[in-house]
């Protein structure tokens, strides 16, 4: 996970993001700890204010959840949760962006989908 | 109120208002960033906060409770301050022995153990510590005090990239432990953006705006395109700065960006590039 301040997304919206994909990855498996929020803000040296809200949004979406007094934990499940979020963002994260570029280099819809097949035979 | 409160403060130096009638509420517990350019008034408002410089009108509390030649009010606060106020010989390792005698709280053995992991020679007398480790030196006086109140004024002077990181860490683990409320006042606004919660804006001794720093940053857009579609986008808008560059013109924009042509594209300010524009059209309208 990096955190910039180079604008686009919010620093809560990083963290979030970071920690998921830091799940989805696996190096936060299933059933276990993540760093504490004193943790995630000393590391990325952000306020702890900050990275509440970002776990706080995980917490709300289902995918983390507070053992008191211990920390919080990585839901059984959140996995197959997230990758079924990302799949139907993934239109608007990479399709739109990817047909907007082309577009604008005049590349046609047709050349586009042979991009496409040739980068699912690599 | 559990704070800091400033109420009207005045201050002149001979010819020079340092500060014109500054009027400030800070919620104890927040980290709060002090912005302004050079002559803003940062210090001297943090000197007169902690009774070392006296105001020629308006009052400061800090909890409630008036600073002016009241220990109860600034024995709560340690001002880390570019000037060097310990007595001329003294050693690092005696203003450690020194500390609890003014700090009711302070930690001899965690200042000390900083040291070591700082290697600052705690057998070197202050005056004769380079910048930086003057620096690390009054740093680790400020978080081994254990005081409530932190004022920073250029806490990161002459360290290294290393050393800015450790402090950094080492100053959000103590507000993460104590939950002490902490100004920094620094010119290196990209490196303290993502841990201040409250952004305050000095400009000539007034206080051009103060919020939190989410709420600025989304306040704020920066849109850039062909210059004509620009033009037409931006007649309309509440326009802080544009630049071009070739036919490319970037515009820093107060509001919503609400809808606009394809040509151009919409990203967030960052905090550091809010803050020259912010100043900079002040200056320009004062012009």
């Amino acid at each position: 996970m990096k955190i910039t301040d180079d604008g686009n997304k919010p620093i809560f919206v990083q963290i979030q993001e970071g920690i998921e994909d830091m799940i989805l990855s696996g190096s936060f498996p299933e059933e276990t700890q993540i760093p504490s929020t004193t943790e995630i803000s000393t590391n990325y040296r952000i306020n702890p204010a900050t990275a509440l809200k970002g776990i706080n949004l995980l917490v709300d979406g289902g995918i983390l959840y507070k053992k008191r007094g211990i920390g919080v934990f990585v839901k059984e499940g959140a996995v197959h949760v997230l990758s079924q979020k990302r799949r139907q963002s993934f239109g608007e994260d990479y399709v739109a962006p990817m047909v907007a570029e082309a577009r604008r280099l005049a590349i046609t819809e047709p050349e586009l989908i042979k991009m496409i097949q040739k980068g699912y035979e690599k | 109120m559990k704070g800091l409160e400033i109420k009207n403060i005045t201050k002149t130096f001979g010819r020079t208002k340092a500060l014109d009638n500054v009027s400030l509420v800070l919620p104890a517990g927040k980290i709060y960033g002090l912005l302004g350019r050079n002559g803003a008034g940062k210090s001297t408002l943090l000197h007169i906060a902690t009774n070392r410089l006296f105001a020629d009108q308006g009052a400061i509390f800090i909890d409630g409770e008036t600073v002016v030649e009241n220990d109860s009010a600034t024995g709560k606060v340690y001002l880390m301050s570019t000037q060097n106020l310990y007595p001329e010989n003294m050693k690092v390792k005696r203003a450690f022995k020194e500390g609890k005698f003014f700090y009711p709280g302070f930690d001899e053995g965690a200042a000390c153990q900083m040291a070591a992991e700082f290697k600052l020679d705690t057998g070197k007398k202050i005056k004769n510590l380079s910048t930086g480790y003057q620096s690390l030196f009054k740093l680790i006086m400020a978080i081994a005090s254990n005081a409530p109140y932190l004022f920073l004024d250029e806490p990161v002077l002459g360290l290294d990239a290393n050393n800015r990181k450790s402090i950094y860490q080492k100053l959000l683990e103590k507000y993460a432990q104590t939950g002490c409320t902490m100004i920094l006042s620094t010119h290196i606004i990209e490196e303290v953006a993502g841990m201040i919660e409250e952004i305050i804006i000095l400009h000539d001794g007034k206080v051009l705006r103060q919020a939190a720093v989410e709420d600025l940053l989304a306040g704020h857009y920066q849109i850039a395109g062909p210059e004509e579609a620009m033009q037409a986008y931006l007649a309309d808008k509440s326009v802080l700065h544009t630049q071009t560059f070739g036919q490319l013109l970037t515009a820093t924009v107060e509001g919503e960006p609400g809808p606009y042509p394809d040509s151009l594209s919409v990203s967030r300010p960052e905090l550091q590039d809010l803050f020259i524009e912010i100043t900079n059209e002040k200056e320009r309208s004062q012009s």
